[in-house]
């Protein structure tokens, strides 16, 4: 039912802002413009102040028309306010409250109303004030704030009775934000100040951190009542936005950590099965990531073509086909070179780097050497505001949430199914396995065509958040292998927190050292880590990983 | 099965490393000699509209592919005789190139676009007041030169202390490696390095006083290039002939015997990764003045796994296998990248996979082995009617 | 059959190899428990057990490939080998011939003897060494004890399985060592061959302190020699090997089953 009155109710707005004239105000409205024709300017800018206040919807049409100069008197009747515009060469003359046009009326007959700089502050008053009663939540929310930056002391009184009016919350703690920091920088009374530095504390973010630097320098120089009590307020305001600003700062790196970390997981795991569980170095998995963005982008590409309607949903059926694909490819490369080479770690890695070539050459060939977009669906699109000033990206999130299900599966699919079961018992012991009756050729293949598969979801995931180009594979391979490396070889929660730590510790760098010397840092400090553990950080112990 | 014999080192060890050289090494140095006689008759006797005529152009060309070969040439030692695949040498050579680049840079004097005597045109641009620290020195050749050798050494010496010492081997070992080129990579396409960044060194006038753009210079330095190619082949030959070369063999083939039986492999292993290293620079140094550019794109991973397929393709573990890989695959790359841009890249993977799954031991090790099957089936025939004899 | 290994002064030493409490795990499995044993200088000793007994483990702590959680390792009374490196152990004169042979298959025969030869090993000796004669009949003797002679110049990857056994043997030789510890020498050998072996094992014990480890118990019983049994990274019993055949203890464990 809720929604039915939301609906319906948003339609209604929607009505009332489209449809001109409309007829029920039609008759006040005329009264409050014709106020505007007045001679006296004080009495011009009284009828502007009202008329701003009196919420009608032509309002904000009629003041921006006076501000631009294109009311006019008709001179023959003093009240009658007419709007000239001039439509293709001819001027047309019409009522600003009705839309009705007035044909017999030439330029001669009218004089322009004049306007002063008291009218023209009235009007840009008026029209604050009125986009602070715009209809729209989001149009008033950026009212205050522009309040809020302009620091006008004229609109602190408006403010305030409409905080008092105001129902919507979001609306109503930006204007009480707006209305505190008028009062701070303009207020005489010490009580009144000092309550609203302590809801400027209370808020928070970076412009109340301007703000509040600035009234403490004008609290310096200031000789009112009590500005020294007001200024020790501002100072030890400024200390806790500032605390809370820098916690902002760590949780926004945290995340950004976590969802570079993530992003590296994604395109770890894969290899970490192909290098960690089956001993093979495959400098083609980055082209695994590759090939399941071009899956993405194609089955996009589809979807305009002959489903726009499905569009948006698009990316949830590349998963599975991005899978798909990019595992075809991993077991017809496994059957087609890599068998030949198990047991031969550096010439498998020679041999899948050709393959690599070949796959980004052929991309390339197909889809040519630009960067393709995937686009973001509405669904993921905008970020979720957790306090004011400190937002994380829907994408980014659901990279994260997707990085972490792929991690669950496939430890799922390794521990309790029966090809797990065969996939660890080749791993560990080809000829007892075999011997078993585990078909150890097609186990290969199918770890393999898992491992790539996975990559082709990573595929997905980075289509989000980087450009889909032959080279998209490139960016990653190195990084990854430092996660598995570092991690630890055949253990996927040590790629996890390998990832995790990687991305983390690149962010937590960014600030300091810029983007390029973190990563060389990152990696500089992976080599000296390898040296100390050269097996990773969750290594397997013991005789059978000598040999 | 006849040895390769033993007594080698008796004659006093330079004169059995002529006398002596391995498996198709006279005709390479002979053929090689040969070629270069050719080349500079060729174009400095020879009339330009003769089809014999050797124009300038390819003089420079061939003098990068004989760069090319002596990287390959440091990479087989590692890689064919100690088993150590660097998937970051290109790293070394690129150190080796920007060493000289620096001194050349440095040649140009008040030449340059801002005609600052004192700075190099890139660091007039980003606004630098003085000459970094590390650039002092470069004006003179003898310490370039030096540096060419040193940088690369010192950063394998230390690479290669950490990484072997901790045992990191393998795969393990390569993938550091190319970590490491790529972090250097990522390092000269900072600005602040004083590398020149992203464009790298360029510009150069002169070497040693000789105009570079001059046609004797070019040749110079494809003589010199040849030199340090011969150079290198000799050193490489004596190091895997001499005991020393018995024990790199030894540690790639059986690492662990090769401790228990007394050898600290990984000295070993940091000798012959700073030899290598060392060499590399020298590559890099030569190419350098004949390319007339060095910028960080050498470092990059890429560039480095394409020097093993050189080694790869032309035999590993037989050192001029590597010069032949090097310049034939270059050859087809210039080649190719001309003619069928596209087709290059599918070839060069092809070569990547072709090699590894056919031609494990390179062309060089191919052919002999059919060739000595063949011989070796003649000879068991023969020494069983030997035995018999004695 | 002359050896021109000569023995070294051992009066002043009661143990050439001393191990006590020594324990290693691995990932919580305890491959070798507070395990204590002592080699006499000149003495022959063979070690059995049944798998995970923790042979092969020891033979490692002992070389240095394994480093021990707790417990002390001693090689004539002073050098605390849980400190050194394989390659240090080696030099000092241990030698070991590992379960799988494993010699430089790419090298010949002679090339393998040669670089086993005692001497100083650095990059920089090696870079320049020459070799002298009295090197060359050495190894010629060598061979001929390991009887490769006739296969010098063979390449030892297309040596039988049991001849490159006794090369590695030959390499512990040339080594010159003063312990010998060798895993499961007899392990895929012809009766022929393991009676060979036995021999020439009991000809180097007269020079040189050995530890074998083996499985097969006639070749134990032709060494002659004092036996000890792991079981569970632990001694279970010492002694001849009529004496230990007899203890309860190790026929339930081992030779019973």
């Amino acid at each position: 039912m809720r929604t039915h009155t939301l609906i319906a109710s948003v339609l209604l707005c929607f009505l009332a802002i489209c449809t001109r004239p409309t007829p029920v105000s039609a008759d006040s409205a005329g009264e409050l413009v014709s106020g505007i024709a007045q001679k006296s300017f004080s009495k011009k800018a009284a009828a502007v102040e009202k008329l701003a206040s009196s919420g009608n919807e032509n309002a904000a049409l009629i003041l921006n028309a006076l501000m631009q100069g294109n009311l006019y008197r008709v001179k023959t009747d003093s009240t009658r306010v007419v709007l000239v515009l001039s439509e293709e060469g001819s001027l047309k003359i019409s009522d600003p409250v009705t839309g009705a046009e007035f044909p017999s009326l030439t330029k001669s007959d009218l004089k322009k109303i004049r306007i002063n700089n008291k009218v023209r502050s009235a009007i840009k008053a008026g029209l604050g004030r009125l986009d602070l009663t715009h209809i729209d939540p989001d149009r008033r929310l950026s009212a205050a704030a522009a309040v809020f930056k302009s620091g006008d002391p004229t609109m602190l009184p408006v403010l305030e009775e409409l905080l008092s009016k105001e129902q919507d919350e979001h609306v109503k703690s930006a204007f009480k934000i707006a209305v505190a920091s008028l009062q701070l920088i303009n207020g005489q009374d010490k009580k009144i100040r000092l309550k609203a530095v302590e809801t400027l504390q209370d808020a928070g973010g970076q412009e109340v951190k301007g703000l509040l630097s600035k009234a403490a320098l004008q609290l310096a120089t200031e000789k009112s009542e009590g500005s020294a009590e007001i200024a020790k307020a501002v100072e030890k305001a400024l200390a806790s936005v500032d605390r809370q600003l820098a916690t902002y700062g760590m949780v926004e790196n945290l995340f950004q950590g976590l969802s570079l970390g993530s992003v590296l997981l994604l395109a770890a795991i894969g290899l970490a099965i192909t290098f960690g569980v089956m001993g093979v170095i495959n400098m083609a998995h980055g082209e695994m990531v590759m090939i399941g963005a071009y899956t993405t982008y194609v089955i996009q590409e589809t979807c305009r073509l002959y489903m726009p309607g499905v569009l948006d949903y698009s990316l949830i059926v590349a998963i599975p086909l991005a899978f798909l694909v990019s595992g075809l490819f991993g077991i017809l490369l496994e059957r087609s070179v890599i068998r030949f080479l198990y047991g031969r770690p550096l010439e498998t890695l020679l041999a899948t780097w050709g393959i690599s070539l070949i796959l980004q050459q052929f991309v390339r060939t197909i889809f040519g050497p630009t960067n393709k977009e995937v686009s973001t669906p509405s669904w993921l699109s905008g970020a979720w505001e957790i306090t004011s000033g400190l937002s994380v990206t829907y994408n980014r999130l659901a990279i994260i949430v997707f990085a972490l299900l792929v991690l669950f599966f496939l430890m799922l699919v390794l521990k309790k199914t029966l090809f797990g079961l065969q996939m660890r018992a080749v791993t560990q012991n080809r000829m007892m396995a075999r011997s078993m009756g585990v078909r150890s050729a097609s186990v290969d293949a199918l770890t393999f065509g898992l491992g790539s598969g996975v990559a082709g979801m990573a595929g997905v995931a980075l289509s989000q958040i980087d450009n889909v180009s032959p080279n998209l594979g490139q960016a990653y391979i190195i990084d990854s292998f430092m996660v598995v490396v570092f991690g630890g070889v055949g253990n996927l929660w040590g790629t996890l927190v390998g990832a995790g730590s990687l991305g983390i510790v690149n962010k937590f760098l960014e600030p300091y050292s810029g983007a390029v010397l973190a990563k060389i840092l990152v990696l500089v400090a992976i080599i000296l880590f390898i040296q100390k553990r050269p097996r990773g950080l969750f290594a397997l112990k013991g005789r059978s990983v000598e040999g | 099965m006849p040895a390769l014999s033993n007594n080698s080192t008796e004659k006093g060890p330079f004169v059995s490393l002529l006398a002596d050289l391995p498996g198709g090494g006279k005709a390479f140095m002979g053929i090689l000699l040969a070629a270069t006689l050719y080349i500079i008759i060729g174009n400095v006797w020879i009339p330009a509209d003769s089809f014999f005529h050797v124009p300038t152009y390819m003089v420079s060309l061939l003098g990068k592919y004989v760069c090319y070969a002596l990287l390959a040439l440091s990479v087989d030692l590692i890689w064919g005789y100690c088993g150590i695949l660097s998937l970051g040498h290109g790293a070394f050579f690129a150190l080796g190139g920007y060493a000289m680049g620096m001194y050349l840079m440095r040649q140009i004097g008040d030449r340059g676009v801002y005609g600052n005597p004192d700075l190099p045109d890139f660091m007039v641009f980003l606004n630098w007041q003085e000459l970094p620290w590390y650039w002092f020195g470069f004006d003179s050749f003898i310490f370039a030169a030096l540096m060419v050798m040193l940088v690369p050494g010192l950063l394998a010496f230390v690479f290669g202390w950490f990484a072997f010492r901790s045992r990191v081997t393998g795969v393990y070992f390569s993938i550091i490696t190319q970590a490491m080129t790529y972090a250097l990579l990522l390092a000269f396409f900072r600005n602040d390095m004083g590398f020149g960044g992203n464009n790298g060194l360029t510009d150069f006038k002169d070497i040693l006083g000789f105009d570079l753009r001059a046609d004797g210079t070019k040749i110079g330095l494809f003589c010199g290039s040849v030199i340090a190619l011969l150079v290198g082949y000799l050193v490489c030959v004596y190091i895997t002939q001499s005991k020393f070369g018995r024990v790199l063999i030894a540690i790639r083939d059986a690492e662990s015997r090769a401790r228990f039986t007394g050898y600290r492999v990984e000295f070993y292993k940091l000798t012959v990764f700073v030899i290598s290293a060392v060499l590399a620079g020298i590559a890099g140094a030569f190419y350098v003045p004949q390319v007339g550019i060095i910028n960080p794109s050498e470092f990059s991973p890429a560039n480095s796994i394409e020097i093993v397929i050189w080694v790869a393709v032309g035999g590993r573990g037989t050192l001029w296998g590597a010069v032949l890989g090097a310049v034939l695959i270059n050859w087809g790359k210039s080649y190719f990248t001309g003619a069928l841009p596209d087709a290059w890249l599918y070839m060069l993977g092809g070569l990547f996979v072709f090699s590894t799954l056919v031609l494990p031991k390179g062309i060089v090790g191919t052919v002999p082995l059919w060739a000595e099957k063949i011989k070796r089936r003649i000879a068991l025939k023969s020494s069983a009617a030997d035995t018999g004899v004695k | 059959m002359e050896m021109q290994v000569s023995k070294k002064t051992s009066d002043a030493i009661s143990s050439i190899l001393y191990l006590d409490g020594v324990s290693v795990s691995f990932d919580g499995f305890k491959a070798l428990n507070d395990l204590s044993f002592v080699v006499e200088p000149g003495q022959m000793q063979a070690i059995i057990g049944p798998n995970g007994a923790g042979k092969t483990t020891m033979m490692d702590v002992i070389t240095g490939k394994t480093r021990p959680d707790e417990g002390e390792v001693y090689f004539r009374d002073n050098f605390d080998l849980t400190q050194l490196d394989e390659a240090r152990i080696a030099n000092l004169g241990i030698g070991r011939k590992f379960q799988k042979p494993t010699v430089f298959e790419s090298h010949t025969v002679f090339d393998n003897l040669e670089l086993s030869l005692k001497g100083d090993k650095g990059p920089f000796a090696t870079l320049f060494a020459s070799l002298t004669e009295m090197d060359r009949s050495r190894i010629e003797d060598v061979l001929e004890t390991i009887r490769l002679s006739e296969k010098k110049d063979w390449l030892a990857g297309e040596l039988s399985h049991g001849q490159k056994q006794w090369l590695e043997i030959g390499m512990l030789l040339m080594q010159d060592p003063e312990l010998l510890l060798v895993d499961e020498p007899v392990a895929g050998m012809t009766d022929a061959e393991t009676v060979q072996t036995a021999e020439l094992l009991r000809l180097i014990a007269k020079t040189h302190s050995v530890v074998v480890v083996e499985h097969d118990m006639e070749f134990v019983r032709s060494l002659k020699c004092r036996v000890t049994v792991l079981h569970e990274g632990h001694v279970l019993a010492e002694g001849s090997l009529d004496k230990v055949s007899n203890d309860p203890q190790v026929i339930e464990v081992y030779l019973g089953r």
